[in-house]
């Protein structure tokens, strides 16, 4: 053995200096779970699912913040591993409203503890994550429910007084990692931990409501979070994931030139989420993720107009075609290409651009073409 | 840019000018948030406003407005004087630092500080920390470009940036942010008047040449054409007869409104291809609807020159097609047949015309966007430019003198007003006002104004206000904020109802041709 490898799991790895025994076997395809984790943040360990056995170490150690050394042997499911994350796993599912299938399903208890959750949720449905939720399929993973505790009252209503996110308290596990997306990703220094021990809560500034704060809405907060405690106004109860087909595009705003997931269901645009790939490596800005209302406007031109005594009226492809071609042959016949000018756009393909300036140029025959960048 | 994005998290230090990055190029502020707060990097932001980045900042510089050759100057006097200057880079990669020297030795901290109010110190301060950087990257945006000194605001900063060395290294450059998603294309593709995609220039016989090859005319135009804000004069004087607008909104967007109006209503015939009723719509002669960006598949390039894909997600509403296909059909019926069986072949000829975008391919891009320059199928792209020389060959340093903007105020137009945007509304708002939760959060237009200048003018949060320029007036609420500084107020240019464009001056830069929208005279009154 050598001064730079480890075993996990029976198999020799090496590791390069500075690397967690968590990045040593994602690299190498060895999955130890997480729920607090978050790529590129100071890890807070808080979760402690991501515990492993470490030989010679006295307790389990949060694989996420342990540092890999030399000659260390590992075990990611060893029998004390599993144990200690079905506690986690049941402790969080009794720690507030988790309602989704994975908590019992036959006692008088069940029904009750649903039937307060339809209360606090307003809605008649299970968890407005169900089936896109890292507490649910730890829940499956490891084959435990709820049932082991008592269920927590619910001590935060939710808040929903913003048009952009919902904020369910009852459903956040404490994982931080909103709290880290907003503070060391975004750097929005909206939101951290506020209250203590059992009155824990994720707070914006004196606890007050996200619209009154410094929150900006950029929603990375909502992208991190693994349960369903922040969830997207408009897709909350409205969109199910499988429902959806995730097609990956560039934003049409600014020039950051982000990397989005559009989410398609029934031919409509339903929810955006960010691409974990350069430039923006998963963040979007609140026009990004939240404004493509416009796709889908009832104002959308849907057919040529043509004005006629100052009024528009539809017109086929055919005829206004014919009428534009026309107009700006006869113009160009009697006061020269130079008459005419063209205006093409910032906010339109390269393709588009491209086809608009060899029209200007070669059939046209002016170079009088330009777009609004300067203004 | 010169650089990437991401390379921004490389720099030691940053100066971020005439940008508030924050608001207009979010996810871009977090890359410099991040350098600031966690990595290190040092940040200096010169703004007539105090931005949300400014309170991330060790060096904040507020020079009065319009007057940024004379802050860079400045700087660039105490980096020579004080022997700060990178000789090597200066030596070996550049020419003209003998004019610069001359010019810029006037410009004395105090000097500047009678020009700008930045404190002579704080410029001396600033000064050292840009250039005691081992790289420092410099970000800009219109504040910098919409002045008519925008072209020697930008030399000065180029001027800046080869005097320390921080040209073709990472962490540094010159970094112009785009402020609409393909600026950088629309740039790229030929979509101005001097130059066909590539910035092959018209009037070289060659490349005119090339084109007709690939295009298979004779005799293109040799002349370079009209810039945007000098065809609204020329329609405004029945020299030019017609426009055609692709996707844009100038009856909101365009410097001194009331004239713009004018001027395109004395056009013979107006086309207007778009996605909504734009104002600008409204006035012309026939409409084509096209596309939205969600329902075509091509590519767009962002800031950092990177080429990526665009993809169909869902139908259009209707029969409406491509932008490129609208185009290709006038072409057609105009006699000069243009067919393309799908965006890629268009890409596909761009690269054959374009050596920049030559080894940009659909499928190259599919998953990361390149970076062009990019030549062949085989070249990884240029994420840095200039590391070994600049396509002139040598760096030219331009000395440049200090010239005021052109509109001062006075006492029947006692304030400065600038413009910009907010970051819930996106430049004309015809694609943010559609969703409604932006619109709660950025519902109208207003004023912004310091609150000593409140107090003085007697204006109460929330009132209203009519602001007047000597070309127009609009009504807006007053916002008090300490953003803004004393004697300068702002207001965004997105609101149609209230739009600030009727304020601004359309007095140009002699060579962009960009207007002054970040400056000109105005005065408040209370509503009636
Ligand atoms: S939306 Fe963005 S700014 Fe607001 S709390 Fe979430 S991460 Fe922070
Ligand atoms: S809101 Fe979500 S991300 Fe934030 S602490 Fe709670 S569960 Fe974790
Ligand atoms: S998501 Fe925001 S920052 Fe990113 S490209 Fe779109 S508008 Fe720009």
């Amino acid at each position: 053995m050598s001064s730079n490898s480890i075993t996990i799991n029976g198999n020799e790895l090496t590791f390069e200096p500075g690397e967690t025994i968590l990045e040593v076997a994602r690299r190498h395809s060895i999955d130890i779970p997480t729920l607090c984790h978050l790529k590129n943040t100071t890890p807070t360990g808080s979760c402690r699912i991501c515990v492993v056995e470490v030989k010679g170490a006295r307790s389990l150690l949060a694989s996420c913040a342990t540092p890999a050394s030399g000659n260390m042997v590992v075990l990611t499911e060893s029998a004390k591993v599993v144990d200690a994350r079905k506690q986690i796993i049941q402790l969080l599912l009794s720690s507030g409203n988790h309602n989704c299938a994975v908590r019992g399903g036959s006692s008088d208890n069940w029904t009750q503890f649903q039937l307060n959750v339809q209360k606090d949720d307003q809605s008649q449905e299970l968890c407005p994550v169900w089936g896109d939720c890292r507490l649910q399929d730890l829940a499956y993973r490891y084959q435990v429910n709820g049932d082991a505790f008592a269920p927590t009252p619910t001590r935060y209503a939710i808040e929903t007084v913003n048009p952009f996110i919902v904020r369910d308290f009852s459903r956040c596990i404490q994982c931080g990692r909103c709290v880290q997306a907003c503070n060391e990703i975004q750097v929005n220094n909206a939101i951290n931990f506020g209250y203590r021990g059992p009155e824990s809560k994720i707070v914006a500034a004196g606890d007050r409501p996200l619209k009154d704060s410094e929150c900006v809405f950029c929603g990375e907060c909502v992208q991190v979070c693994p349960v369903g405690a922040l969830v997207e106004k408009d897709v909350r109860y409205q969109v199910r994931p499988w429902e959806t087909a995730p097609v990956k595009t560039t934003c049409s705003y600014c020039g950051v030139g982000c990397q989005l997931y559009l989410h398609v269901k029934d031919n409509r645009v339903v929810k955006v989420t960010g691409v974990d790939a350069p430039p923006n490596n998963g963040s979007l800005c609140v026009k990004g993720r939240f404004g493509f209302n416009f796709i889908h406007s009832e104002d959308r031109l849907t057919t040529p107009l043509i004005k006629e005594n100052g009024a528009f009226r539809s017109a086929s492809w055919d005829e206004a075609l014919n009428l534009v071609a026309n107009k700006l042959g006869e113009i160009k016949a009697a006061h020269g290409p130079d008459s005419i000018g063209v205006l093409t756009s910032a906010r339109v393909t390269n393709e588009d651009n491209y086809v608009a300036n060899k029209f200007t140029r070669a059939v046209l025959r002016t170079n009088n073409i330009d777009h609004c960048a300067r203004l | 840019m010169t650089n990437t994005i991401a390379d921004v998290e490389e720099a030691d230090v940053i100066l971020i000018t005439g940008s508030n990055t924050t608001e207009n190029h979010p996810v871009i502020s977090t890359f410099v948030k991040r350098a600031v707060s966690f990595k290190g990097a040092r940040l200096i932001v010169v703004d007539p406003r105090r931005v949300k980045i400014a309170s991330f900042a060790h060096q904040y510089l507020r020079p009065n407005l319009g007057t940024d050759v004379a802050w860079i100057n400045g700087m660039m006097h105490v980096i020579i004087q004080e022997n700060l200057y990178d000789k090597k880079f200066v030596e070996d990669r550049t020419v003209g630092f003998d004019e610069l020297k001359r010019v810029v030795e006037k410009y004395t901290p105090e000097y500047v500080e009678e020009i700008t109010g930045i404190p002579a110190k704080s410029l001396k301060d600033a000064a050292r920390m840009y250039a005691g950087a081992k790289s420092a990257a410099i970000l800009y945006c219109m504040g910098i470009t919409q002045h008519t000194t925008g072209t020697d605001n930008v030399k000065s900063l180029a001027n800046l940036s080869m005097l320390c060395g921080n040209l073709g290294i990472p962490g540094g450059g010159v970094n112009p942010l785009r402020g609409q998603n393909n600026v950088q294309g629309a740039c790229d593709m030929g979509g101005l008047p001097d130059v066909y995609s590539g910035y092959q220039k018209v009037i070289d016989a060659e490349a005119r040449k090339k084109m007709e090859t690939a295009w298979g005319v004779t005799g293109l135009p040799e002349k370079p054409g009209l810039k945007v804000t000098e065809m609204i004069p020329k329609a405004h004087s029945g020299e030019l007869k017609a426009l055609y607008i692709i996707g844009e909104n100038p009856l909101v967007s365009d410097p001194d409104l009331n004239h713009a109006e004018k001027s395109i209503g004395n056009l013979d015939f107006l086309v207007v291809q778009d996605i909504f009723m734009t104002e600008t719509a409204k006035t012309a002669d026939v409409i084509l609807p096209s596309k939205c960006f969600a329902e075509k598949d091509g590519t767009f390039s962002n800031t950092e020159r990177r080429v990526q894909r665009v993809r169909k997600a869902v139908d259009p509403p209707g029969d409406i097609w491509d932008d490129w296909k609208i185009t290709c059909e006038i072409a057609t019926r105009m006699g000069f047949p243009m067919t393309y069986e799908t965006s890629e072949a268009i890409l596909q000829e761009i690269g054959q015309v374009t050596p920049s975008y030559a080894g940009i391919t659909y499928d190259r891009i599919d998953s990361i966007g390149i970076h062009w320059p990019c030549p062949n199928e085989q070249h990884p792209g240029t994420p840095i430019l200039h590391t070994e020389k600049f396509p002139i060959g040598k760096g030219v340093f331009f000395g440049i003198e200090f010239i005021p903007p052109a509109e001062k105020v006075d006492a029947d137009y006692p304030l400065y007003l600038t413009t910009g945007r907010v970051i819930y509304q996106y430049h004309t708002g015809t694609m943010t006002m559609k969703t409604d939760g932006l619109n709660d959060r950025a519902p109208e237009c207003f004023v912004e104004i310091s609150p000593k200048d409140a107090r003085q003018f007697d204006l109460a949060n929330g009132s209203a206000v009519t602001v007047a320029s000597r070309r127009g007036q609009i009504e807006a609420k007053i916002q008090i904020s300490e953003k803004a500084v004393e004697g300068t107020v702002f207001i965004p240019f997105h609101f149609a109802r209230a739009a600030a464009n009727r304020l601004t001056n359309a007095a140009l830069d002699p060579v962009s041709k960009i207007p002054e929208y970040k400056v000109c005279a105005v005065r408040l009154a209370k509503a009636a």
